[in-house]
């Protein structure tokens, strides 16, 4: 009768049972709890990877946190903030810089920095990076002032200090011998020279160069200072833009004419070129150097910014070119100011809305609407994570700006960018170098390149083998001898990638260097000394034959090629010799212009042929073995030949299979990272030439990831380098993997 | 004739000895990477013929040369002609040899090419001593006296019995050096690490009492005390290991005097006999899996990294055995078969073919910065900003590739789970089983030669993988294994060796490729053995089970 009741109300009687019932349930809980988890682990990794990535795409934002009234009297010159968004600065037309709060605007304090009896007549504060203030006075001389700021530790409370300081004294330095008051000014200096650039009342320009010399014996300083007006000009002189490298100058009218100066030697200026870099009708209403000053961004009362880009150009000359352009307003651009350790700016117009750009990856990152009025003065922080402006009312206002990764987009990414210092647009791969103001390239196209070269020459080796090795192996070949060699290649997928990159890179890279015509005479050789063997074997009398049965070819032929490899690579030095006058990398560098690095693409191919050889042939010989017998056999008792048979029935069916075991190796091919890794000279050139190197997106993650800064972009394109080839094999092993099931369950109905 | 070769070819006889020759190709290809590997990877620890060479260049003086030649090859004339070296006869190829002359320390560099047509003569002295050393490469050249304290104790037939006894008692001396450095001043200082970070720690949670803090500071005394007597130890040791030094005469006909505490063992190769060849070799091959690696890893043993090795597999195999048996079991046997289950089996199935490097960057970020990072604050705060779980350790090492072959063991689990035949579940639950016992008491039991194969890949697979080990914890050098004396005795933290990073460090970032390269073969071999015997092991049992489900079957 018992047997009968289901354990459920059998379970209310016996406690054991109770019990075992309850483990069942925990099992089946804590199973499919666990199983589910495993799975969501999996999952997880796609999403993390695009949870890094992702940032970098956001487009910026900021985050209002004041207004207030100027603070302090006169009109503003210039303003600037300091890194910890503490303390702001403001340069103004009567020779007073007011340091104030940042976020409330109460004025800590107030210098005038212009010695009694004189006037400021111009004003220059771009090195932002050093801090320092030029003013132009009505008597044709010069003031360098500074402005920095120091933490002081108060009671565990830190506060920020500004103070003015004067680096090159606090007396005026003479510009202009004639003593007429300075219209304009720019200034630069660094350890071993200044450079002062003025525009006279007369309309003269003049130049001031101080060299300082430290002698080696007692260490004396020797400053030898340099005047000299330079060519009188046919425009005026709105904005002065002198270089860092004192070597140039920009000289720029309101109406956009644009003179460019060689200055490198400063006792004779030379005039480069003169162009205008606004349309007709349109006035420049800001100018600034984009940080490295290699370029210059102007912007212009139509609302747009122009960068223009001194460029080398055939003649070894540099000239500025227009490398590109951003127009996002209608209304004038009234105030422009650029990043000091990126290559981005923000640009404030005439209806009161902020604009953040980036130069390089041409993105514009936010166009907001920030103030009612103009926005006449506007300075960034340091590390760019705030701005402050004033507007045409009068008032400063104080936003957060959070804009961590402009430095990429998805153009940027995979098209040709123009770059500072390069004569055009074009795919580069450059992720740092030991300059601040270096410009990040990061284009992931010389890489995806790499990639597909590295796959492409090793498909080029382990596809025919493979495949033809499969297909010997599955039809042809005779049973024992298959239980033997179907394990021995498949153990080769075992081999540790990094035992074949070293083998590539120390053994065969010098290897083929050496013996290249004989590497390349054995793909010609081999085939006919086959059929030479095979021919030789067909006229043996019956009697040698016969012991050996059919399928055994293989092993028929393995001291076959053994000789011919090893005669080819004997015969290497007399192949050199004969046709190539001893040395072929020079006969190709002379005759056939291609270079040769010693870590090529044929290393590559061959390394990583041989690694994907295994993984075609398992999953190839599989399908084909697997083709129902009696298609087989109809066919050859059709009359068909037994290779007749192989090519137009057996490989027709297992084509599903044959092409999913490609698709599979192409996939291990394109994500393998430790032979390419060490077998190339890790090089991101686009050349599909043999002889060349070349670097992948996963021997450039392993290269460059433990050297990037967490979350910083760089970090971030590797991850997303990362993703590209997750979701590259991962694809194309579902689409394999669904093709081969569908294979499987054809061959089941057939 | 004619006939019948239009007839063999219309037979498709040519084309499928063509085939024949892509799988003779493959063979060779693999039997060649093996015997290569064998090859140069087992001479390494032969003692080599030592051979003094008269060579005569064209226009160069005559020269003795001594060394052992590594490597001998045939390049086209023109090549060596181009490089502006006057040739005796015009043949157009010419032989040229990699002479190991060793003593960089006097040369400045191991090695050198000799051409063949300059070499006069070519003997091998039986009294030429090879001396390996703990710096500079090994020493080749002629032993010419042994000095006590700068005191000449014995020259010429007994200099060699003599520099034995005086190399044996030196090599004792540097045992208890390394002793006392390693272990005794390690443990010390760890503990005055601890004490560093427990006052740290205390510090943090204000809970730094005056009394706390005497305590520490004692303990910080008996501690310094104990450090300072070691560094006596020390120095009187290292006062008496440098005490005694021998002079060599080179192959220019220089003497040199060198000191015995840099020796680490020397011999005379050429007139050693075949038994004692062979007892060097097993000494060396001894050395090299047994000891830690010299001189930037390029000579010594490999010992941390094969520990390391061992010891990220096997904390792999603990993570990954039950997540990958229960996810397979879940798979096969609770979850509802329909086209869910299927994209997950596929997706499982595709993972293993993801790139290891991905893994590499999921294990670094993921598990270094973010789960590490947040083990940091919650439980190290004493020791940041210095990173403890925040950074490559072994424990990431494991997660990451116990998640790269955790495909490897689902599928193979799931593969050994469907092999069953149903009517021993369904036996089992007639008898009234539950499911879970069911699974438990029989179907696990016969599926675990399945999940031990599936382990056994997956073993394979986490030794030989590099790239993402090169993110998350992997160093050239550690300075301690992560298994110690000091509690808590595995230090899941700490960065280590590897079998596969070594090769790859070695034999592309060392400064002395050349020089390193014979060792990293041997590292190479062991790697491929291992691998290969775990491989083989997983096909044997797959086949032995197949064997005896197909009993079960019938």
């Amino acid at each position: 009768m018992r047997a009968t009741q289901s354990p459920h109300v059998l379970a209310k009687k016996d406690p054991h049972l109770r019990w075992r019932l309850l483990k069942d349930l925990i099992a089946r809980r804590g199973v499919t709890l666990g199983g589910l988890s495993v799975i969501f682990f999996i999952v997880l990794i796609f999403f993390y990877l695009a949870y890094v990535v992702l940032p970098v795409f956001k487009p910026a934002s900021i985050e209002k946190i004041s207004d207030y009234p100027l603070p302090g009297d006169g009109n503003t010159l210039s303003l600037a903030i300091e890194e910890q968004l503490e303390v702001g600065a403001r340069f103004t037309g009567v020779g007073d810089v007011v340091f104030f709060r940042v976020p409330d605007g109460a004025i800590i304090s107030q210098t005038h920095v212009i010695p009694q009896g004189s006037e400021a007549t111009s004003f220059f504060a771009a090195d932002r990076a050093r801090g320092t203030l030029t003013y132009g006075l009505n008597d044709g001389r010069v003031l360098v002032a500074r402005h920095a700021y120091k933490s002081v530790f108060t009671e565990d409370r830190r506060e920020i200090q500004p103070l003015i300081d004067y680096p090159l004294g606090e007396t005026p330095l003479v510009l202009d011998p004639r003593g007429q008051a300075i219209k304009n000014i720019a200034f630069q200096d660094n350890e071993n020279e200044s450079s002062f650039l003025g525009v006279t009342a007369d309309d003269r320009l003049v130049l001031l160069h101080i060299a300082k010399e430290v002698s080696f014996l007692d260490e004396e300083v020797t400053l030898t200072e340099t005047r000299q007006e330079l060519p009188p000009l046919v425009h005026d002189v709105d904005y002065i833009l002198l270089g860092k490298t004192q070597a140039r100058v920009y000289l720029l009218s309101r109406h956009g004419d644009l003179t460019n100066v060689d200055i490198s030697n400063k006792s004779r200026p030379q005039v480069i070129q003169h162009m205008r870099v606004v349309p007709q009708h349109v006035e420049v209403t800001s100018v600034q150097f984009l940080t490295g000053h290699i370029s210059i961004m102007i912007g212009d009362s139509a609302g747009t910014v122009t960068q223009w880009s001194s460029v080398r150009q055939e003649d070894n000359i540099n000239r500025l070119v227009k490398i590109r352009s951003f127009n996002e307003s209608p209304a004038a651009v009234t105030s422009l100011t650029t990043e000091l350790n990126r290559k981005g700016l923000l640009a404030g117009d005439n209806n009161g809305v902020m604009s953040v750009f980036h130069s390089t990856s041409e993105r514009t990152l936010l166009h907001e609407k920030v103030s009612d009025s103009a926005i006449l003065k506007m300075a960034v922080a340091p590390r760019a994570n705030g701005v402050i402006f004033e507007d045409a009312a009068q008032r400063v206002h104080f936003y957060r700006v959070h804009n961590e990764h402009p430095e990429v987009s998805w153009s940027s990414l995979w098209g040709k960018v123009w770059y500072e210092n390069y004569a055009e647009p074009d795919y580069i791969w450059q992720a740092s170098s030991a300059s601040d103001d270096f410009e990040p390239k990061f284009s992931l196209v010389p890489l995806t390149f790499g990639t597909i070269k590295a796959a492409f020459y090793a498909m080029l080796l382990a596809v025919p083998l493979a495949l033809m090795g499969a297909l010997y192996s599955a039809q042809f070949m005779a049973r024992r001898m298959r239980t033997y060699v179907k394990p021995s290649i498949e153990i080769m997928e075992a081999l540790p990638t990094v035992i074949l990159g070293f083998l590539a890179g120390l053994w065969l890279a010098p290897f083929v260097e050496q013996n290249l015509p004989g590497i390349f005479s054995i793909l010609i050789v081999a085939p006919i000394g086959v059929l030479l063997t095979a021919l030789l074997w067909n006229t043996l009398p019956r009697a040698v034959r016969e012991p050996v049965s059919d399928g055994w070819e293989a092993a028929l032929l393995l001291p076959v090629i053994g000789v011919i490899v090893w005669l080819s690579v004997e015969a290497s030095p007399l192949i050199e010799a004969a046709f190539f006058g001893g040395d072929v990398r020079v006969w190709m560098t002379n005759e056939m212009g291609i270079g040769f690095d010693q870590r090529n693409a044929v290393v590559v191919g061959l390394a990583m042929g041989f690694a994907v050889i295994p993984t075609i042939f398992s999953i190839a010989e599989d399908a084909i073995f697997g083709v129902p017998k009696h298609l087989i056999q109809g066919s050859l008792a059709l009359g068909a030949t037994p290779w007749q048979t192989m090519m137009r029935v057996v490989m027709l069916t297992a084509s599903p299979g044959i092409f999913s075991a490609i698709m599979i190796g192409m996939g291990r091919a394109v994500g393998e990272t430790m032979i390419v890794l060490m077998a190339t000279g890790n090089t991101p050139v686009m050349d599909f030439s043999p002889f060349e190197g070349l670097r992948t997106l996963s021997a450039n993650i392993a290269v460059e990831l433990p050297e990037s800064e967490v979350n910083s972009t760089h970090f971030r394109i590797l991850f997303f380098a990362g993703l590209v080839l997750f979701l590259f094999t991962f694809v194309v092993n579902t689409v394999a993997e669904l093709i081969r099931q569908n294979l499987r369950r054809k061959y089941s109905t057939l | 004739m004619t006939t019948n070769i239009k007839d063999w070819y219309k037979s498709g006889a040519p084309w499928i000895w063509l085939v024949a020759g892509a799988v003779s190709v493959s063979l060779l290809m693999v039997f060649g990477v093996l015997a290569l590997t064998a090859a140069r990877g087992l001479t390494y620890f032969w003692p080599a013929t030592v051979v003094q060479l008269e060579y005569q260049t064209a226009d160069g003086p005559a020269q003795r040369l001594v060394g052992e030649i590594q490597d001998s090859e045939e390049v086209p004339a023109a090549r060596v002609t181009g490089a502006g070296v006057q040739l005796p006869d015009d043949s157009p190829a010419v032989v040229r040899h990699l002479l190991k002359t060793g003593n960089r320390d006097i040369f400045g560099s191991d090695f050198r090419w000799i051409l063949q047509p300059f070499v006069v003569s070519r003997e091998a002295p039986s009294d030429l001593v090879v001396i390996e050393r703990r710096e500079w490469g090994n020493f080749y050249g002629y032993l010419v006296s042994v000095k006590e304290n700068g005191a000449l104790v014995a020259e010429g037939d007994e200099a060699w019995s003599a520099f034995q006894t005086h190399a044996a008692a030196t090599a004792e001396l540097h045992q208890r050096i390394k002793q006392i450095e390693k272990d005794a001043i390690g443990d010390v200082n760890y503990a005055i690490e601890q004490l560093r970070l427990t006052t740290r720690g205390l510090e943090l949670e204000g809970e730094l009492t005056p009394a706390a803090q005497a305590d520490i500071e004692q303990q910080h005394a008996v501690l310094s005390e104990e450090f300072a007597a070691l560094e006596r130890e020390l120095n009187e040791l290292y006062q008496e290991i440098e005490r005694n030094s021998y002079v060599v005469e080179t192959m220019d006909g220089r003497q040199v005097e060198l000191p015995f505490s840099k020796v680490v063992r020397a011999f005379k190769p050429n007139s050693m006999s075949l038994l004692q060849k062979v007892g060097h070799y097993f000494e060396k091959l001894w050395e090299f899996v047994s000891d830690e690696p010299r001189e930037a890893n390029t000579e010594g043993g490999i010992f941390p990294a094969i520990f390391g090795t061992v010891l990220m597999v096997m904390l792999m195999s603990i993570i990954v055995t039950p997540l990958g048996v229960i996810a397979a079991v879940y798979l096969r046997e609770y979850a509802k078969q329909g086209f869910i289950t299927r994209l997950i089996r596929i997706a499982v199935n595709n993972l293993a073919g993801v790139p290891s490097i991905v893994y590499g960057l999921f294990g670094l970020g993921f598990f270094v910065y973010f789960l590490g990072g947040t083990l940091d604050q919650l439980f190290y705060p004493e020791a940041l900003p210095a990173p403890t779980f925040g950074t490559g350790g072994i424990i990431w090492a494991s997660l990451t590739l116990s998640i790269l072959t955790l495909p490897v063991v689902i599928v193979a689990t799931e593969e050994g789970l469907s092999r069953i035949p149903r009517a021993i579940r369904e036996g089992s639950l007639a008898l009234g089983a539950t499911k879970a016992e069911t699974l438990w008491r029989t179907v696990i039991p016969m599926a675990s030669p399945a999940i031990m194969t599936g382990l056994i890949l997956a073993v394979a697979r986490a030794a030989g993988e590099v790239a993402p080990l090169m993110l998350v914890g992997v160093v050239k050098l550690a300075p301690s294994l992560p298994l110690d004396s000091n509690a808590p005795f595995l230090h899941l933290d700490r960065k280590f060796m590897h079998l596969g990073f070594h090769i790859y460090d070695v034999g592309f970032q060392s400064p002395n490729v050349e020089a390193a390269r014979p060792l990293v073969y041997a590292t190479a071999l062991l790697l491929v053995v291992v691998i290969m015997v775990l491989n083989l092991a997983a096909i044997t049992i797959r086949n032995h089970l197949r064997e005896k489900y197909r009993n079960l079957e019938s």
